[in-house]
């Protein structure tokens, strides 16, 4: 019953084929987050569509999950932090077939299971509740250490990866250097923090705001193994899981590059679009855009 | 004289009795183990013990993500600081994604003493009775606290548990039932009844004592459970004395007092046309706090048996 990823190890096994199928579920997941923030009328359009890449590689090559149990005992886990960017995380659910793709837009409508910002008690499919920010890294070591010192006799333990996607300028909040030192201490190896370096925030560039370079020096010398790649580029993505995952006596961060407002031109590293919802023309104009690309 | 022990004490003792009877069951703690007296857990079970450092936000999410697979963490610090410094997380990642999660809030009210206002919490009750799924429990003496720390691990809610620095009379024994939820009838009275949580129910104790060489017969309600309260325990004293008094190591501003008051009001219990009932809180009253011994302070902010006396013998002149 697994799905996603089904071999452990450091080499790449997808099939240019496969990673082509990857970018569609993609392309599908931002059509369909435009669709969703449009009728809803609010939401974040520049983070959900700048991570659409890394949702379709998480639930079509690394998370193992369990399409008929959330709760299965052995999956991986994917933590969101970055909780206003959960139209991407909702659309790979329909994408990925766990959830229904009409009920996307039911995004943040009373009594919808697709709350404005994540709720697991509402959708078991998402790990945690989160919004606020600068959460996720703490929880996610939460899981991490528990699994790795206290499931340590259940064998399926030692496959089990605890993923959390965060913001960059979510950064700028003192709970996540908290986490960083506790992972590293616990040697946490089986935690994989992918953070959505983007660069903007509501106020403005996320180095104007507050500066987070150099940030791959700063989770060095925080004791974590740092990657950095485009995280618009599936291939990239699948890859470093995979090295990041081979890394078994540290924690792991990816810094992931992306396009924030990705595949939408007019918003594409625009910061004013991190926390607007695109109005009717808008969402029209920004459909065709996608929809003109076909993979 | 009565013995005396602090409820931190015998909540830690409660918690290695805990870990004995439940492989669950996890300790986290923020630079104070002995404070908030883990120390028993983590030399009985140091595999189970977590040391997070002084980050109190880090030690309550920290705590979420091992209950979202499967542990019953208790995470221990000073109240003043969790849940002081940590509310957010709690509410979001506790409370909202409803974990059954167990903050251990040590050192709450003004008899940790010497260190000052900072140190003495006195808004927690009020902090954490607003918060959904959220059980609240202040227990009444170290006896007491060792059979919360077993109810609370036995609990699938997120758990707020209040407990004092200083020693207090012990006024419970072992065969002294606890149920999460329950207040206790400790006296029986008719003048009046005097509501009462944590550590409060020993002073309380002692004024009906005092009271009844008054002619004052004083029913003594011990109210361990803050949220969700007792109705039924608590409305059947108040109709049968009329006459209210609460008493809390705590502001009276959305705390114990207030959680009563609003019980009663909405239960009709001090109707319009009965002018006659009387209620008062006692606690602190927007106020911080200050350094001194717990014995001062407790007389300066008016927690002391010689001031419930004097306010039951005001009411039913």
């Amino acid at each position: 019953m697994t799905r996603g990823r089904t071999t452990l190890g450091t080499t790449v096994t997808s099939s240019p084929s496969q990673l082509g199928a990857i970018e569609r579920h993609a392309l599908c997941i931002r059509r369909n987050v435009i669709r969703m923030l449009a009728t809803a009328g609010s939401g974040h359009p520049a983070g959900s569509l700048g991570l659409a890449d890394v949702f379709a590689a998480m639930y079509f090559d690394i998370l193992k999950y369990n399409p008929t149990d959330p709760n299965d005992p052995t999956r991986d886990i994917l933590v969101l932090s970055a909780g206003h960017t959960v139209p991407a995380q909702y659309a790979a659910l329909a994408e990925a077939g766990l959830i229904p793709e009409e009920e996307l837009l039911t995004l943040g409508k009373f009594g919808s299971r697709l709350q404005g910002h994540p709720e697991r008690q509402r959708l078991p499919w998402l790990e945690t509740t989160s919004g606020p920010l600068g959460c996720g890294l703490s929880q996610a070591a939460g899981m991490a250490y528990a699994i790795k010192n206290w499931h340590s006799d259940d064998p399926a333990s030692k496959k089990r990866y605890i993923y959390v996607i965060t913001g960059d300028g979510e950064l700028d909040e003192g709970n996540n250097w908290e986490a960083l030192m506790f992972a590293a201490k616990n040697a946490l190896g089986n935690m994989i923090a992918i953070v959505d370096r983007n660069h903007i925030q509501i106020d403005g560039t996320t180095e104007d705001v507050m500066p987070l370079e150099p940030l791959d020096d700063k989770f060095r010398a925080f004791g974590w193994h740092v990657q950095q790649i485009d995280g618009n580029n599936v291939e990239s993505i699948i890859d470093a899981c995979a090295l990041a995952r081979a890394e078994t006596e540290r924690p792991s961060v990816i810094l992931a590059y992306t396009t924030p407002g990705k595949g939408v031109d007019f918003m594409e590293d625009d910061y004013k679009w991190h926390g607007k919802a695109p109005n009717a023309e808008e969402a029209k104009r920004a459909l065709r855009m996608l929809e003109a690309r076909d993979l | 004289m009565a013995e005396l022990d602090s409820t931190r004490a015998g909540f830690g003792r409660g918690l290695v009795a805990a870990g004995e009877k439940g492989k669950r069951v996890v300790a986290l703690a923020a630079d104070l183990v002995e404070s908030v007296q883990m120390h028993l857990f983590a030399e009985k079970f140091p595999e189970r013990f977590v040391e997070v450092g002084i980050a109190e936000q880090n030690l309550v999410t920290i705590a979420s993500g091992m209950a979202h697979v499967g542990f019953i963490p208790f995470a221990g610090s000073y109240a003043a600081f969790s849940p002081g410094r940590n509310w957010e997380q709690i509410r979001t990642t506790i409370a909202l994604n409803n974990q059954p999660v167990k903050i251990i809030g040590s050192h709450a009210g003004l008899n940790v003493g010497p260190d000052g206002a900072t140190h003495q919490m006195l808004e927690d009750i009020a902090l954490m009775r607003v918060m959904p799924n959220m059980v609240v429990i202040a227990p009444g003496d170290a006896i007491e606290a060792e059979k919360v720390a077993l109810a609370c691990a036995a609990d699938e809610r997120p758990n707020y548990i209040r407990l004092t620095r200083e020693k207090s009379p012990i006024f419970s024994d072992a065969d002294a039932p606890f149920e999460i939820g329950k207040a206790y009838v400790l006296r029986e009275g008719r003048d009046v009844s005097i509501f009462a949580t944590g550590t409060m129910t020993a002073l309380a104790l002692a004024a009906a004592e005092e009271l009844l060489s008054q002619n004052i017969s004083a029913e003594i309600i011990h109210v361990p459970t803050i949220k969700p309260l007792d109705a039924d325990t608590i409305l059947t004293s108040a109709q049968k004395t009329g006459h209210i008094i609460t008493i809390e190591e705590h502001q009276i501003a959305g705390g114990f007092g207030s959680a009563i008051a609003e019980l009663l009001i909405e239960n009709n219990t001090f109707a319009r046309n009965d002018p006659a009932k009387k209620f008062r809180r006692i606690g602190v009253d927007d106020q911080f706090g200050q350094s001194g011994t717990a014995a001062e302070l407790l007389e300066h902010y008016g927690l002391t048996t010689e001031n419930i006396i004097k306010i039951a013998t005001e009411l039913l002149k």
